[in-house]
């Protein structure tokens, strides 16, 4: 029997606002507990909510970059359930008018193939506050800084078949958000969380199978491998002459496993109806419109670009663009450099080393663009080799500062000078008669292998600031001479 | 000096006939005295009162007074008041200290008014009797037998026996006309989103709206003034000019057409009530009116509607009262269930949470389309009615309660008899239009109320053609026997 | 409509509210009085009517993303009924 996964994910997005969805306190990070929960965000009697047009803004920049509708009238619902981390009891969120519409978006696969996802749709909605698990005397603390944080939960059909395609579809949805700039998009903090249905059918069959859904998944590791896990748990299930029962699933990372969150399954009706305290919102054409001409340029555009204004291999520029600042980077490295295939290498190989080893981003990382695109035009005019720039550009990590800086300080500076080439190489052929005597009776096939022993003779006593190409060319003439 | 209007006592104080810390005092010693008798106020605020009348007195020998300047008001203990306690007559929120003014107690205190203190009601303002109050029933003035009408009964009751003159209080389905006609007062409900909501306790949102309680339509004017504001922290709080709602009160009514409608004079409408409201018509028509039979032909339908749609908002907006960050938490919960059953199951009354459980009913899957949303379309369909009639009416007329004040328990233990009492009042709510109440004849010595509803935002319009009925009668000007 | 006791108890749970078995039966009787009331509504001809969720038909204003608000914990958590470190405390959260 041929199993067919069938999977969807609900993400949930915080959008940067300064201020909260429904009230004017602070969304920053990592304040005190309950100091940026406000009367408004505690459900306090007598609040009211007031929406913030920033989240409307960013949720609208999502529609247009997602080539989906954008719902001119949008309706908030309460979604009515009872958690300590849901001060009013209920959540307020949209459902039967949203503010993004249907849409449909490309993803690229390993293989090169591209794939069609459907987004169902997008909605605005605030997040929860946080339960905090430690222990205070037998009670859970809860903090509300979160509650009232902007959110679009980004719903999409179930059209990936495979985790590969629910990770690469992820990844879109992260590029998109941070391109636009709505959303730091960090898993880790959980501004970027991912909800996945999964459920498996034999292939060929139209009917959909009993799903699950994997609640907070909170990196794309372990939504490729949740997916998995919980392909393969159906699957055995069924085979094992078992049914999957519909219902909520937590992930856990280190038993490698998924199991039931019963707590949420008891009687879920969530009674929705719309907000008495808010008004429909209504966005008209030229709102739209005009946040439509200021969308920056979004990451297919971008890839597409980069292959015909660089000349990038469709697969480099795809790489290069994933992430925003990364694609950023790359440009300015290649327009002060001038050389955009090197510039690309650079990044890709390089930079993209470093920052992994070293575990910073390029936000942080010591060498900036014009740092390496200074030490890209050293190699192209000839001051430096490839290999020496990999020493000089392990000094700018260090924080040694520009290339030129680098070179000086080190006299890293490539010999061109023939002169002192020639007397190098007549060093050598003086110091290894028996070489240049096996060299000389040797024939053609032997020789090009035999060449590069005096090469390496010259670049060590030069310290690898021979020209390369000038050393070549002088032993020949010199070898051929004796 | 507790039988003066707000409109005399402004002048009062203006004229240094006595003091505001004299008339506070004065109001302060007869709530002392008397509202033992009728349990009006559940919270008093004499030392707040005192310090407030104090700065009153030193803005008036400034020459610096604002509108309200030195006179004494109560609010309903639904309003949040900074600093003391907001119980909305209910156990949940017995211990609940506000920390913030509601944005009309804001104005009131910018307007220099003073305030004696809280004033009991309906809990969560779910009654038409004040019988569901944590603190105890509040007593009709004319007749302790009797209920003074709610939820706003304590602000109607301080009113009728003198012990405010005037008083804030809010109307979701009749909160504040109900009890003007039961306590023979001047009650006003503004239109929708006029007056801000943010501060006052949510019962059900789409219909609650603040008014005042007072002994005649200038002093609602007055008080009004200074009530109706905008408000950018109520998204439903309406950007509209403001108006001094005393400018045209002395308008002829030359040339007004008053619309009667025909449901409001059929089944289950008290004769003697039919009787008093037909007197004030022939009073209208003598003032120069036209008066023109109309038909609001969905009015039977108001009070389902009513009943599904208020319950379906205060079964959310009360989920918030949990016991987690404010108000009654029970004893020793053993886990999170337990805390929410227990503590809501303790600080809710009866009534309260019988509304709670037929709203989460009309939300529940499977009966949204039949109850919640139907009555939505009923809603539209009354709102219909209403718009037709303004196309031919400059103001609706009809009686506001069915019957005068009833005696305590009549009502048993039939909600439904109960809510019946807003027959007449709930469609405006509903709506979203403003009405009034004014006093318009006695039966057995209980007021009886006759009810003006008015276009969108013709306030002004329904508080000028009260006041010429007061003009041309002395209704309002009786007060209860007790209170001489 | 008539509900029953046991109708009773599954809005109780959706509502958390404690009713207790007495009250349940006298509530359910109640209750059925009410949505007899209200059971009125399905007489009316509301077939193209869109339903009504405001009186005015306003549609919502929306603020500037300005951060307003200062920590003002002390005095919102004054009459908390439990909190540490300034967090509220329930019981145990079970996940």
């Amino acid at each position: 029997m041929e199993w067919e996964t069938v999977i969807g994910l609900e993400i949930h997005v915080q959008l940067s606002t300064q201020s909260k969805i429904f009230s004017g306190a602070s969304t920053a990070f990592g304040a005190a507990p309950n100091s940026q929960a406000c009367a408004v965000d505690l459900a306090m009697p007598g609040t009211l909510p007031v929406a913030n047009e920033q989240a409307f803004k960013f949720a609208v920049m999502f529609g247009l970059a997602m080539n989906a509708d954008i719902g001119k009238r949008s309706v908030f619902e309460r979604k009515n359930y009872f958690y300590p981390d849901l001060p009013k009891g209920y959540q307020t969120t949209q459902l039967e008018e949203p503010i993004v519409g249907p849409g449909v978006i490309e993803v690229e696969l390993a293989s090169g193939e591209t794939k069609s996802i459907r987004l169902h749709h997008a909605h605005l909605e605030e997040d929860a506050g946080k339960s905090l698990h430690e222990d205070y005397h037998g009670m859970s603390g809860i903090d509300l800084n979160r509650a009232g944080t902007p959110l679009i939960e980004i719903v999409s059909e179930p059209d990936m078949r495979t985790a590969e395609e629910a990770v690469a579809y992820l990844k879109k949805i992260h590029s998109i958000i941070t391109y636009l700039g709505i959303s730091d998009g960090d898993m880790s903090q959980g501004s970027m969380r991912c909800d996945a249905n999964v459920s498996v059918r034999l292939k060929g069959e139209e009917k959909l199978g009993t799903r699950c859904e994997i609640k907070n998944i909170n990196s794309f590791k372990f939504v490729e491998k949740a997916i998995n896990i919980e392909a393969a748990r159906q699957i055995d299930l069924i085979e094992d002459g078992g049914s999957v029962v519909q219902e909520t699933r937590l992930f856990d990372v280190d038993k490698s496993e998924t199991r039931s969150m019963r707590s949420k399954e008891v009687a879920n009706d969530y009674r929705y109806f719309p907000c008495p305290d808010l008004l429909p919102v209504i966005l008209d054409d030229d709102y739209i419109e005009t946040i439509r001409n200021t969308l920056p340029e979004l990451p297919d555009a971008k890839r597409d670009r980069f292959v015909s204004e660089h000349g990038l291999s469709k697969y480099d520029a795809a790489v290069l663009t994933t992430d925003r600042p990364t694609a950023d980077f790359f440009e300015a490295v290649a327009k002060g450099s001038g050389e955009a295939k090197l510039a690309a290498n650079w990044v890709m190989v390089d930079l993209a080393a470093y920052l992994n080893k070293s575990e910073t981003t390029l936000a942080t990382c010591p060498v900036n663009a014009e740092q390496l695109a200074g030490l890209i035009s050293r190699i192209k005019d000839g001051t430096i080799s490839g290999k020496i720039a990999k020493q000089v550009f392990e000094a700018m990590t260090n924080g040694e500062g520009d290339a030129d800086t680098i070179i000086d300080k080190h006299g890293l500076k490539q010999v061109s000078d023939t002169g002192a080439i020639e007397k190098m190489v007549d060093e050598v052929i003086a110091n290894n008669p028996a070489q240049v005597n096996n060299y000389k009776n040797a024939d053609d096939k032997k020789r090009p292998k035999m060449l590069g022993f005096f090469v390496g003779q010259i670049m060590k006593a030069s310290k690898g600031q021979a020209n390369p190409q000038a050393v070549n060319e002088i032993l020949l003439k010199k070898l051929g001479e004796q | 000096m507790h039988s003066k209007t707000i409109a005399q006592l402004i002048s009062g104080l203006r004229n240094k006939e006595f003091s505001s810390v004299e008339l506070t005092q004065h109001f302060l010693d007869r709530i002392a005295a008397h509202d033992d008798r009728y349990n009006s106020f559940i919270t008093l605020t004499g030392d707040i009162a005192l310090t407030q009348a104090q700065v009153a007195d030193q803005r008036l020998a400034a020459g610096d007074a604002p509108a309200l300047c030195g006179v004494p008001i109560a609010h309903k203990d639904i309003f949040c008041t900074k600093g003391v306690r907001t119980s909305c007559a209910s156990k949940m929120l017995d211990n609940f200290i506000a920390p913030y003014d509601a944005t009309i107690v804001e104005n009131y205190q910018q307007a220099g008014a003073v305030m004696l203190g809280k004033t009991n009601m309906d809990e969560f303002a779910m009654g038409s009797s004040n019988e569901t109050s944590y603190y105890g029933p509040v007593k009709n003035p004319w007749n302790t037998n009797c209920v003074p009408g709610g939820s706003s009964g304590g602000s109607a009751a301080a009113v009728a026996a003198l012990l405010a003159p005037g008083a804030t209080a809010s109307d979701t389905g009749g909160s504040i006309r109900q009890p003007a006609a039961l306590c023979g007062l001047t009650g006003i409900k503004p239109t929708y989103g006029r007056v801000s909501r943010y501060g006052m306790i949510a019962f059900a949102s789409s219909l609650d709206q603040a008014g005042v309680l007072t002994r005649s339509a200038e002093d609602a004017a007055i008080m009004l003034n200074t009530m109706a504001s905008f408000d950018a922290k109520d998204s439903t709080c309406v950007d509209q000019p403001l108006e001094d709602y005393t400018q045209g009160l002395a308008a002829s009514l030359n040339g007004l057409t008053i619309g009667i409608p025909d449901e409001y004079f059929g089944e289950g409408l008290n004769p003697k009530t039919a009787e008093a409201v037909q007197a004030a018509i022939k009073t209208y028509q003598s003032l120069g009116a036209t008066i023109k039979p109309i038909s609001l032909p969905h009015t039977h339908l108001a009070v389902p509607a009513y009943y599904v749609i208020a319950p379906a908002e205060c079964s959310a907006n009360l989920s918030r009262f949990d016991g987690v960050r404010y108000g009654h938490r029970c004893e020793d919960p053993k886990d999170l269930a337990d805390l929410y059953k227990r503590s809501r199951g303790e600080g809710f009354g009866n009534e309260v949470k019988r509304r709670i459980l037929v709203g989460a009913y009309a939300l529940s899957a499977g009966y949204y389309d039949a109850y919640y949303n139907k009555a939505q379309q009923v809603r539209r369909l009354i709102k219909q009615d209403f718009v037709e009639a303004f196309a031919d009416v400059d103001v609706i007329l009809g009686p506001t309660a069915p019957n005068p004040a009833f005696e305590f328990g009549a009502k048993g233990g039939d909600p439904v008899a109960m809510y019946l009492e807003d027959i007449y009042t709930i469609a405006t709510n509903l709506a979203g239009l403003p009405g009034l109440s004014i006093p318009c004849g006695l039966i057995d010595g209980k007021p009886i109320g006759l009810q003006l509803i008015g276009n969108y935002f013709a306030e002004g319009k329904l508080l000028n053609v009260a006041h010429q009925f007061q003009q041309a009668t002395d209704f309002h000007q009786q007060t209860a026997p007790a209170t001489a | 409509m008539a509900v029953d006791q046991s109708d009773i108890e599954k809005l109780a749970e959706l509502a958390r509210l404690q009713i207790s078995e007495e009250a349940a039966a006298e509530t359910a009787q109640s209750i059925s009085q009410v949505l007899e009331l209200v059971d009125q509504l399905q007489a009316a001809d509301t077939q193209n009517v869109k339903p009504m969720a405001h009186p005015l038909d306003a549609v919502q204003r929306l603020r500037a993303d300005v951060v307003t608000e200062t920590d003002q914990r002390e005095s919102l958590q004054a009459m908390a009924p439990a909190t540490q470190d300034g967090l509220y405390l329930v019981p145990k959260v079970i996940e």
